[in-house]
């Protein structure tokens, strides 16, 4: 599913240096599981988002492993520390081979 | 809404081509992604005692579509969460780099129906943790 993936992403525009804040991410997708069926009985192939992870200015602050389990528009809810200004990065990638990709700048002050 | 015979052969042309999709959509799951597997591969053979994680889920969920789940695990550096009832019993494997605020992490899952939910954390030093949530689920999420 290339069409209509769309990341939404809360995070604070500002923080104070080493302050935790909590980041709240959406993406829209329809996380086929591969389970269901068709009307005519034939199973709909899987399609699903099968990692998230995010960055802050290149360090690693969550990777996640998704299976076909994660409901759709997966939804993710995770504390990060700021430890000084720069960019935090979103990157979701496809079965499909496609990556999302989102990027919020901090403030610090 | 009125069907013209036009109308009607569309529909039927599209039908034969939905009925032929699926054969030729094998592109399946990328080959390279990693997957959550089962507990047992997890632990591989280590033993899992209580601890400080928590695993919260609702007692019960309405919809096993979307149900919220949270796991919060001070001092792990993997969690991964199964549902023992699912087809497939993986759900999420969440790890936490240098710069997570705290092991914790929220999200949505699918159950198929009533079920155990369990939360495998791996801590810092190697050892294991595991908490347990059975969660009943009034309608089935994945599909028939």
């Amino acid at each position: 599913m290339a069409s209509g993936v769309k990341p939404r992403v809360k995070a604070p525009k500002k923080a104070s240096a080493g302050e935790v804040v909590t980041i709240k991410t959406l993406i829209s997708h329809k996380m086929e599981s591969g389970q269901r069926k068709d009307s005519s009985g034939n199973v709909i192939p899987r399609s699903i988002i099968n990692r998230f992870t995010c960055d802050f200015n290149g360090e690693n602050v969550i990777d996640v492993v998704l299976a076909p389990a994660i409901s759709t528009n997966p939804y993710f809810e995770f504390d990060a520390t700021i430890p000084e200004a720069g960019d935090l990065k979103f990157t979701w990638y496809d079965d499909d081979g496609d990556v999302y990709e989102e990027t919020k700048s901090v403030a610090v002050g | 809404m009125d069907f013209t015979r036009r109308d009607t052969l569309a529909l039927g042309a599209g039908a034969a081509a939905m009925a032929l999709l699926p054969l030729r959509a094998v592109a399946q799951a990328d080959p390279n992604a990693e997957v959550v597997g089962a507990p047992d591969e997890f632990l591989a053979g280590a033993d899992a005692g209580a601890g400080d994680l928590t695993l919260t889920a609702p007692e019960i969920a309405e919809n096993g579509n979307t149900v919220p789940i949270s796991v919060d695990a001070p001092g792990a550096v993997e969690v991964r969460v199964y549902a023992l009832g699912n087809p497939t019993p993986g759900v999420a494997t969440f790890r936490f780099g240098p710069l997570a605020g705290s092991q914790a992490a929220s999200t949505r899952i699918r159950l198929a129906g009533t079920q155990d939910v369990q939360a495998i954390a791996k801590m810092a030093d190697g050892s294991y943790q595991t908490a347990m949530k059975t969660v009943k689920v009034t309608i089935g999420g994945c599909g028939g």
